[in-house]
This record gives C-alpha cells, sequence and structure tokens, in this order.
C-alpha cells in the first residue's frame, strides 16, 4: 500500500477557494475594527477639598468670569457676551497688554526654560472661570471650552513666536514625531517653557443650581 | 447551455488566472488587520461627539489608558426610557456606579499606566451640560481628576 501510493504524483490541493477563505477574514476584520481617531480636549478637574478649609483667594481683578445660562447666551464679567468675540476677550484680558487696572496683574519678570532657552517673561494672574447651567446643551458648553481653548493656544503661539521664531503648535509637533533626540529634547523644554509661562488656566466652576 | 459549453470549450479568450486573487485579498487583510483595532463596546447610547478645533489626538500608545463613560440618549428607549443615560463598558448605569467603575477600571491597569489614565467623558452634543457636571462630580469623590471631553475634530468655527 505504502508503496504504491508513494509511487502516485502526490495530487495538487485546490486552492480556488483560498480567495473565499481570505474574503470572509477581510469582512470579518472590516465588520468587528473601528478605524476612528480619539481625540479631546484635556482637563484637571480641581481637586475636591473640606469644606472648612477657605478656597485660596484670588482677586476679582483676576478672574474673567464666563456664564453659559440655559438658552445658551453668553454672560462676560456681567456683561452680555458673544462666542464670536469671546476669543479677542479672553486673550486681551489674560494678556492685559496696556496694563489696565481691572485686568490681571502679572508676576514680577521672572526667567523661563532652561539650557540656554531662556527668556524673560511677566506671568499674567488672570483666571478664566467658566460656569453653566445644569440646562445648557452640551455642544454650546463645547463650543465654548474650544473657544477658551483657542485663546490660550494663540497667546502660546504668539509667546513662543516671539522669544523662538517657531509657534507653540510647531514645536508640540517637534517634539513628539520622528525628528532626532536632540530636536525633541530641545523643543519639549521649549515647549515646558511656554507652558509655564502661560498656563492654561481655566476654571471650571460648579454650576448654579437650576430651580 | 449547449452555447456556454461550446464557446467555454472552444478558441474565445482565455479565463483569467486567479492564482493571484488570495494574495491580494490576504494583503488587504493585513492592511485591515494591521490599521484597525476591535470596537470595545457595543454603544447602547447614541453619541454623536460635538465638534471642536482644539482636540488633541490620543496617541496610539495611550489607548489603553482611557476610561471611556458614554453619555446619550439610549438607543432602546422602551427599556431604558428617552432620558440621557450613561453607558459603562456594556451597561447602561447610574452616575452612583461612575465612582465604583473607574476606580475598578483604574486598579485593572498596570501600576506603571495607572497615573497616566484618564476618564474621557464622551457625550452626545444634544444633551444638557447637568449631566455631564454630575459626573464630574462623582470623578472627583474618587480623586479621578484627569479627564478629556471626547470630541470630533473640526476646522476653527470662530
Amino acid at each position: 500500500m505504502a508503496r504504491s501510493r508513494s509511487r502516485k504524483p502526490l495530487p495538487e490541493i485546490n486552492s480556488g477557494s483560498m480567495a473565499d477563505i481570505a474574503f470572509l477574514l477581510l469582512i470579518f476584520f472590516l465588520v468587528t475594527t473601528t478605524m476612528d481617531q480619539e481625540f479631546g480636549l484635556p482637563r484637571e478637574l480641581p481637586r475636591k477639598i473640606e469644606e472648612q478649609v477657605p478656597p485660596p483667594p484670588v482677586k476679582e481683578r483676576n478672574v474673567l468670569l464666563v456664564y453659559v445660562n440655559r438658552n445658551n447666551d453668553l454672560l462676560v464679567n456681567n456683561e452680555y457676551g458673544d462666542i464670536k468675540s469671546l476669543k479677542e476677550r479672553v486673550k486681551a484680558f489674560v494678556s492685559n497688554k496696556t496694563n489696565r487696572t481691572d485686568w490681571p496683574e502679572k508676576d514680577a519678570p521672572d526667567e523661563y526654560g532652561k539650557d540656554g532657552h531662556t527668556f524673560v517673561f511677566q506671568k499674567s494672574k488672570g483666571i478664566v472661570a467658566l460656569q453653566n447651567d445644569r440646562l445648557t446643551t452640551y455642544k454650546t458648553y463645547i463650543q465654548v471650552q474650544d473657544v477658551l481653548t483657542q485663546a490660550f493656544n494663540e497667546l502660546r503661539n504668539e509667546l513662543s513666536k516671539e522669544k523662538y521664531g517657531k509657534t507653540y503648535d510647531e514645536l508640540t509637533q517637534l517634539s513628539t514625531k520622528g525628528q532626532t533626540d536632540d530636536i525633541q529634547e530641545e523643543a519639549s523644554t521649549k515647549v515646558q517653557a511656554i507652558q509655564k509661562a502661560i498656563p492654561m488656566a481655566i476654571s471650571e466652576a460648579e454650576p448654579i443650581k437650576s430651580k | 447551455m449547449s452555447k456556454f459549453k461550446k464557446r467555454g470549450g472552444g478558441s474565445g479568450a482565455p479565463g483569467i488566472n486567479t492564482a493571484s486573487l488570495p494574495d491580494i485579498v490576504f494583503m488587504l487583510l493585513f492592511f485591515f488587520m494591521v490599521a484597525t483595532r476591535m470596537r470595545e463596546v457595543t454603544l447602547q447610547v447614541k453619541v454623536t461627539k460635538p465638534g471642536s478645533s482644539q482636540a488633541v489626538k490620543i496617541a496610539a500608545e495611550d489607548r489603553n489608558k482611557i476610561i471611556s463613560v458614554y453619555v446619550g440618549k439610549p438607543t432602546k428607549s422602551q427599556l431604558y426610557g428617552s432620558a440621557p443615560r450613561m453607558q459603562l463598558n456594556d451597561v447602561i448605569a447610574d452616575i452612583k456606579d461612575v465612582g465604583p467603575f473607574v476606580l475598578e477600571e483604574m486598579n485593572r491597569l498596570p501600576e506603571a499606566d495607572r497615573k497616566k489614565a484618564f476618564v474621557s467623558i464622551k457625550g452626545d452634543e444634544e444633551i444638557s451640560t447637568g449631566i455631564i457636571t454630575d459626573i464630574k462630580e462623582a470623578l472627583r469623590d474618587v480623586d479621578a481628576l484627569k479627564i478629556q471631553y471626547g470630541t470630533r475634530k473640526t476646522p476653527v468655527l470662530y
């Protein structure tokens, strides 16, 4: 038996159905997987504090209160606001270039950065406090968050362009993606310096209880 | 039938060689295996994320550090009602479940990743912000302070 079998030429395996099998697998993967990328606005929540401990005092001139009500209208420091002009308002307020007395104070000039990539800058004490009603639409809330983020990012871009000759966005790109170690390290030093000079000072206060 | 047979057996156009078809399909298959990842949960709430121009992309290596909380209207409204609810993993849950859920998910992560873990709140754009605020309060109660509002990436609006 064995001898006769070995003499026969081996029949070829029919691979005609291979394509069908592969298609089946392909379709399975197409159905069960996603290609969507995750995007998000990162935020840091304030730590829960005991009721007895009073919150650190913040001067009134340092706070820009942005309130979004249940009809998605904006109130910026007790004046009617508009989402289209909010960005410029926040930028002007936080940077306070004209040194208005009712806009935020600035720290004494300080040196930021290290390893020869330093600059002197007066950090602003400005904080944007975002307050919302329970019935504010989430879409509007995120839009306002987005505009606030945009304001701070543009301030960072301007400072970075002035001090380092590159915008903050470019530096962030350089600090993460396929560059040589030297460039990456230098860029991330600069990014940290800018972040320290202009912190993302958005405070999400607890909402006013709606009746 | 005989008509077809004649043409096939005759000196008509030769059949296309399909021997390389499996290779092509396998190539596609491998591409999809590499470029995609498994769906983690089946959504039971409707979530259309709000758009944001400043949204940051989450790097592929940080994907496993996301703890997702979905908020939206349940798709099975006869079962869960039409008010916005939150979904944790595969179950519709209440606000009191959020804290324990986040702590449990944190514990499941390797120790090195726990500090970098963050909660991604993926809310539908049509819900009201109250439920999001409740979630944020629940997260503050369990000291999970790093959060992220899950959004879509859009061009600058204003």
